[in-house]
């Protein structure tokens, strides 16, 4: 098991460098002058090289990546060009609104799928069946974006029961919290859900067929325990696999869903810090997104052996 | 004689807590697209910062009213000697920055030396381009003097970048903006919002509002409903055009289309071929349709036609779109006489922002009329800067001019119009040590029709400024002569 983990962790810091290097030569090549844009048309050109003399912008190239890795490597994440404060703190401050908007997601999605796709699986061919499956097809196809203004249209203008978006922060309590991020976990679960179920009835149709689930039937257990207790569990790893892309997904890739309801969450940050070349905040969030996926991964790997003890003997 | 004062105390008490119970709203919730990267005026030409803290959080000598006019601030009044080259400010007394310090004639000299340092990084270091020395006369008298004559002064200094800051929270002002106006920061959630809330202390007439928050709500499709729900009352520049109609026929809003100070230009690089020949460009000024672009590129289709690089709000505007009407067989015969009369294939940039992403479209269908095939790319904001403003590689881009008063950006050597009229220049070189205002008119008259004239760029319109709030809140800005959200007249009516 340990030597598992240490394979682990060097592979994943193998990962993070070389990420470091295509983030920062992407950012090199790409055009655009973080002084200038935030100086703007009528700055002279004066200003603008003090400013970047200021930033720092102006020493050679490797001598920056080495600064800005050395610094990363030490826990130093650097300072925002736009905003000048430490990137730790943007992040932190995103961080708060996008992991329990990620984890709220993920837990209604869950919720959802996994009953939904044993309900499916133990009626396969069956009416109930075809039904549960054209929904998720739907909610596959829906745009999550457009279910969003859907539910701001019902839940806000017309019901009035949570806010249109925004987010006031958990300083005005846990329900005004929970409140503003309601709709959005629904609009991003929804989708995520109908793959979920998906995956977890083909899995489980699959389990469906082996030996020992007839064994299990013929030894006279019930239907229900059969499927909870010896399919479902079988059936978990594809399913685990699956929701460790969807929270690596949901952590920064809800960019769409932050605008619609206008959000302050890390893929806005992270937007934003693109259109104003703010360097520092792009190259660092992005290598605490490679970290946080290799994390996931890793998670997901101990989990498989979490629900198959056979994986645990093993190694 | 007790029993009476104390009877009289609870009525007071009864009446003021009953006036109280029946008092106007005194909460804000504006709706803003843009983020503001900082709250430093003085460190950046982010129109979202001074849409903010100009005039609500940070106050200069002078300021600009909601017309444009320059109104007196925290100089009470000036003189101005006769060779116009000396300006003697008279400050205010008992003026406090919202650190407790207190403001005086140290931190006008501290300020605006400050802006104009070598290593200043104030993005309009040409506002205070004139000024040679600052001298300290009493800590209510500060005098300030110019290297010559500035017609444009009291108005420069009227601007956000040449705010007063005091030394002590100078470094700290993009955090924490400290300044002396009639609103105090609050709290700032990165992404989220802006609070500001009274300042008791203030020098000035007290505000209306007790506490005032900036929602940044980025998202055009976002804006109704946030209107809609009641969560944001209040949308200077409400981004929707398209909804428009829906929030206009709703009596629980006001919709007000005002004026803006931009100037939204197809501009063009005059020295790149074949855009170098003055009958291309006469020809372009002649195809461009400015009905049809304005419909289909301005919010709502409210903006307003322009025949040179001025604002219709300003009083010394001339309406000069007829200078080459909308005029087809003309304009093949001027491409006829450039000798391309078969045409010619360019390329057109265009920013983000919906004018010009919209605008592009129709004006690329429009010149392939007389034969000028554009290839449309779309940009970001930092590419434009990059590529078309500072590499001055493109033939054709739409950009919207927003700064107040910029005419004289055509006189700029290196510019990225490639423009170069010496006639033109000498007109701004004079404007800028005039003061008479009956002369800057005239100059000003003349240096527009010299653009036109030249068909510099294809002057398309003047961005509105849609601005949709509840219709019990008055005060906000209807017009937007420079870009603020001056909130010191806001009140809400019952």
């Amino acid at each position: 098991m340990t030597a598992y983990l240490l394979k682990r962790l060097a592979i994943g810091i193998l990962t993070l460098l070389f990420a470091s290097v295509v983030v920062f030569a992407v950012l090199e090549v790409v055009p655009g002058d973080p002084a200038r844009l935030m100086l703007g048309m009528n700055a002279t050109e004066d200003a603008v090289q003090a400013l970047r003399e200021q930033m720092g912008l102006n020493l050679p190239l490797v001598t920056r990546y080495v600064t800005w890795l050395a610094a990363f490597a030490t826990g130093d994440f650097g300072r925002s060009l736009t905003y000048s404060v430490p990137v730790i703190d943007l992040v932190a401050e995103r961080l708060v609104v996008s992991l329990p908007l990620a984890l709220l997601a993920l837990a209604l999605s869950t919720v959802i799928a996994i009953p939904a796709g044993l309900f499916a699986a133990a009626r396969r061919g069956r009416f109930a069946d075809t039904a549960t499956m054209g929904l998720a097809q739907v909610g596959v196809a829906i745009p999550n974006f457009w279910l969003a203004l859907l539910l701001v249209y019902v839940f806000a203008v017309w019901l009035r029961l949570v806010p249109a978006g925004g987010f006031p922060g958990w300083g005005n309590g846990f329900w005004a919290g929970i409140k503003a991020l309601l709709m959005p976990a629904v609009a991003l679960a929804l989708p995520q859900a109908a793959i979920l179920a998906r995956v977890t009835r083909s899995a489980l149709i699959e389990v469906l067929g082996e030996d020992y689930i007839r064994t299990a039937r013929a030894k006279g257990l019930p239907r229900r325990r059969v499927l909870w207790r010896h399919a479902l569990r079988n059936a978990l790893i594809p399913v685990l696999t699956i929701m460790g892309l969807q929270f690596a997904f949901l952590l920064a890739g809800t960019i769409i869903i932050e605008n619609v309801f206008y959000l302050p969450g890390l893929g806005r940050l992270l937007f934003q810090a693109i259109t104003q070349r703010d360097l520092i905040v792009v190259e660092s969030v992005i290598m605490l997104l490679v970290a946080a996926v290799i994390v996931v991964n890793v998670l997901v790997d101990l989990s498989y052996a979490a629900v198959d003890p056979r994986l645990r003997t093993r190694r | 004689m007790k029993p009476m004062k104390s009877i009289l105390a609870a009525s007071l008490f009864v009446l003021a807590t009953g006036v109280s119970a029946f008092a106007a709203r005194s909460d804000l919730v504006l709706g803003i697209v843009l983020e503001p990267p900082h709250l430093d005026p003085t460190a950046s030409a982010a129109a979202a910062v001074d849409e903010v803290v100009y005039a609500n959080v940070f106050e200069g000598l002078t300021r600009i009213g909601p017309n444009g006019q320059v109104e007196p601030a925290l100089a009470e009044k000036w003189d101005i000697s006769e060779d116009g080259k000396t300006y003697t400010f008279h400050l205010h007394t008992g003026v406090k920055f919202h650190d407790g310090t207190g403001f005086d004639a140290e931190d006008v000299k501290f300020s605006l030396d400050r802006a104009r340092a070598d290593d200043s990084t104030n993005a309009q270091k040409g506002l205070f381009a004139a000024i040679d020395s600052v001298e300290v006369v009493d800590p209510a008298t500060v005098k300030v003097m110019l290297k010559q004559p500035q017609g444009a002064f009291l108005y420069n200094m009227g601007w956000g970048d040449a705010v007063m800051v005091a030394p002590e929270s100078a470094g700290t002002n993009k955090e924490k903006p400290v300044g002396t106006g009639p609103f105090k920061f609050e709290n700032w959630a990165k992404g989220s919002s802006i609070t500001i809330v009274k300042n008791p202390d203030y020098w000035g007439d007290a505000v209306a509002l007790d506490k005032a928050e900036f929602r940044i709500v980025p998202d055009a499709a976002a804006a109704v409903p946030a209107l809609l729900s009641g969560d944001v009352q209040a949308f200077p520049q409400f981004p929707a055009g398209d909804a428009l109609p829906q929030v206009q026929a709703d009596p629980r809003f006001k919709v007000v289309i005002g004026a803006t100070e931009g100037e939204t230009i197809l501009a063009t690089n005059n020295k790149k071929p074949p855009f170098d020949n003055i009958k291309v460009r006469q020809a372009i000024a002649h195809t461009l349709d400015r009905k049809a672009i304005i419909a289909g590129a301005s919010a709502g289709g409210n903006g307003v036609p322009i025949g040179s690089h001025f604002s219709p709000a300003n009083k010394d505007y001339i309406d000069l779109t007829g200078t080459y009407p909308h005029d087809i067989a003309k304009a093949k015969e001027l491409m006829k006489e450039a000798g391309l009369e078969n045409g010619f294939k360019a390329t057109i940039k265009l920013p983000p922002p919906a004018y010009a992403r919209d605008g592009g479209q129709i004006i690329a269908s429009e010149l392939k009329e007389i034969g000028i095939d554009l290839e449309i790319i779309p940009v970001e904001w930092a590419q434009w800067l990059e590529q078309v403003f500072k590499g001055k590689d493109y033939d054709l881009t739409i950009v919207s001019h927003t700064e107040p008063n910029d005419i004289g950006i055509y006189a700029r050597k290196d510019y990225y119009f490639n423009y170069d009229n010496p006639e033109f220049d000498k007109v701004i070189a004079d404007l800028d040590v005039t003061a008479d205002p009956a002369k800057r008119s005239e100059l000003l008259k003349t240096a527009q029709t010299i653009l036109a004239k030249d068909a510099v760029n294809g002057f398309l319109f003047e961005l509105p400024k849609v601005g949709v709030w509840d219709a019990k809140v008055e005060g906000l800005w209807e017009n937007s002569p420079i870009q603020a959200n001056d909130l010191t007249k806001v009140h809400w009516v019952d």
